[in-house]
């Protein structure tokens, strides 16, 4: 693909801007957050090209951003946030993606890696076999007829109600794990037939599990409230989604979208962008399935962490409440929510999509839970398997900026093919090995495509966001198991 | 004749796919769909599934006849290899679509494709090509 030649107005060090007449249909400017070196990656693609090309939806609010992990993606960039306005804007199923609340989260446990490592390759076969994964893999939880209605209207409570966790993993998820306005009518019998027998599986792709330690504290302060307390200290990451039902609720509402563009009379450069004002009957019914999708990836993970608590502690020898594994937070990577803001010196609800972004509300923001209103939401930006993770946290700037968002993780820079083509799996297993990382994956050529160099180094990626100030390092891990789908 | 190329995308994974006719280039552009999922080779044709699409235009109906097979994968774990598509006309498509159902034992899977997108989606019906980007 070729390179994006455009022009790029230069903010300050860490903020470039597209202007608004780079493209004719442009309703508000670009603005990217990256550095020089950041930047020469990005515009070996066409990411940018697509930051313009969101720049024409309606209602739009302010800047169509992209966060430094900006990768090209379909319709949207991956990276990308835009926000409109209620009365006249659009809600588009492309700026949320397929995988609707695909997410992370992060268990802290009272373990130490010199506790855990000698047992590290139980532990990883445990946590393989206890959550399936991989192309077409089915979990084992299996609902009643209709039981699916629940899951979708009640998220992650329906987990734990079921004995899928504990109640206090609502209050540290994203919208307690539980979206309002939810209408499951508004979901295909096909939707809901994907998802049944996928509930509690993982997933391939980039989806993961991971043993991790920290191996830095940049805020003893902020990480001691989070329970991060000490180097050495061991971490559970999660990062999944919502499987087929998701995918199926973008493909419905996407195709529905591409014919009702003509009745509104919107005409955009890319149909992936389809879609319809946000009050619109379209529009109302594609958040209201979006949100059913959105707590069904919560139910999902809220199983997931379940079976991974039973494994850890089964390996290490230890009862729950020894282990620890309390859950820190857990976030939302592609979802589009309705949020206020200012602007232009006024209050307003806004639709905010964050497509490959992490909300991160600062401290004392009413969403967040109590335990957290003085330190800001806990930010968990994965990095890619061999290397290293970020804990951030929310800022007063995400706010004025950025609709409260920041960057999701490392960023692709090889695509799978090419990845394919220079990597062979076995040989990124044997590299991953020596380095200390133990690795179970559901298929080899899978974990060429997701090694190390196929990313941008997510210590560039969020050193950037700090420095621009809409997120702030806490902590950062190394992983040490990691279960690939 | 070459069925399908892939496309390099950074992301994802997207491909054209080549037909004497644009039947012909949506069935094996269908091929390099599940030649992305699965290996192939030890696929045997031993299912067979009946698939009748209409849609308003021709994108909509390669879209929905990617994502329709995405969708069968799914909830049947069936690995499709041969598209015979009887009625194609632009707007409607029937095929008999044949494959097998996934046998851990035999048969080996590469990668999960989310969807079929529209970012990039073209229906070339003078050189007989489609392209599509796929979420993985």
């Amino acid at each position: 693909m070729a390179k994006w030649s455009g022009h790029l107005e230069k903010v300050d060090d860490y903020r470039w801007r597209i202007p608004r007449n780079y493209k004719p249909g442009m309703r508000v400017p670009g603005l990217i957050y990256a550095d020089e070196n950041m930047l020469q990656q990005i515009r070996e693609e066409q990411a940018l090209e697509q930051v313009a090309n969101v720049a024409f939806l309606p209602g739009i609010v302010g800047y169509s951003l992209a966060m430094p992990d900006i990768h090209w993606g379909y319709g949207f960039a991956i990276g990308g946030v835009a926000a409109m306005r209620l009365k006249d804007g659009v809600v588009s199923p492309g700026g949320v993606g397929f995988d609707i609340n695909c997410g992370v989260r992060i268990l802290r446990t009272n373990l130490t890696e010199a506790e855990v490592k000698p047992r590290i390759k139980e532990l990883v076969n445990a946590l393989f076999t206890s959550v399936p994964s991989g192309v077409g893999s089915k979990g084992k939880i299996r609902l009643r007829a209709g039981e699916i209605d629940e899951v979708l209207v009640k998220g992650s409570r329906w987990a734990v109600e079921k004995g899928y966790g504990r109640p206090a993993d609502l209050e540290t998820t994203e919208e307690k794990g539980e979206m309002p306005g939810t209408d499951p009518s508004k979901v295909s019998p096909r939707a809901k037939e994907r998802g049944v027998p996928q509930l509690g599986t993982l997933g391939s792709g980039n989806h993961f599990l991971e043993v991790a330690v920290v191996d830095q504290i940049f805020e003893p302060d902020t990480a001691r409230v989070m329970g991060i307390n000490q180097v050495g200290q061991v971490m559970l990451l999660i990062h999944c989604g919502s499987r087929g039902l998701g995918y199926q609720v973008a493909d419905d509402y996407i195709k529905e979208m591409v014919d009702a563009m003509r009745q509104y009379d919107i005409d955009l450069p890319d149909r992936q962008l389809a879609c319809s004002p946000v009050e619109s009957r379209q529009g109302q019914a594609y958040l209201a399935a979006m949100r059913c999708a959105a707590n069904y990836a919560w139910a999902n993970r809220q199983c997931i962490t379940h079976w991974v608590r039973e494994a850890f502690c089964r390996i290490l020898g230890r009862r729950e409440e020894e282990a620890g594994l309390e859950l820190i937070y857990d976030v939302v990577h592609n979802i589009a929510k309705i949020e206020e803001y200012e602007v232009e010196g006024h209050r307003e609800m806004l639709c905010v999509h964050r497509k490959g972004a992490t909300r991160a509300f600062p401290a004392g923001h009413p969403s967040l839970p109590q335990k957290y209103a003085k330190i800001g939401q806990p930010v968990l930006i994965p990095g890619d398997m061999g290397r290293v993770s970020y804990v951030l946290v929310g800022t007063e700037r995400a706010m004025q900026e950025t609709f409260g968002s920041t960057c999701h993780g490392a960023g692709r820079v090889q695509s799978r093919t090419a990845a394919r083509r220079h990597l062979r799996g076995s040989d990124v297993l044997k590299e991953l090995e020596v380095r200390g990382i133990t690795v179970r994956a559901e298929s080899l050529p899978g974990l060429a495509e997701e090694a190390s160099e196929a990313y941008k180094d997510v210590t560039a990626v969020v050193n950037i966001t700090h420095h621009a100030g809409i997120s702030r390092i806490v902590a950062r891990t190394r992983p040490i198991g990691v279960i690939k789908g | 004749m070459r069925r399908y190329r892939l496309i390099e995308h950074t992301a994802d994974i997207g491909l054209v796919a080549y037909g004497q006719n644009l039947a012909g280039a949506f069935a094996n552009a269908a091929y390099g769909l599940f030649s992305i999922i699965a290996e192939l080779r030890a696929v045997r044709e031993v299912e067979s599934r009946t698939i009748e699409l209409r849609e308003k235009d021709r994108e909509g109906l390669l879209f929905e006849w990617l994502n329709h097979l995405i969708y069968l994968f799914d909830v049947e774990t069936i690995i499709f290899k041969r598209f015979d598509i009887k009625v194609f006309d632009g707007q409607r498509l029937e095929a008999i679509c044949y494959g097998e159902k996934y046998d851990p034992s035999r048969h080996h899977l590469k990668l999960g494709v989310k969807s079929a997108t529209y970012y990039l989606l073209k229906v070339d019906a003078e050189k007989n090509q489609v392209r599509v980007i796929f979420d993985v």
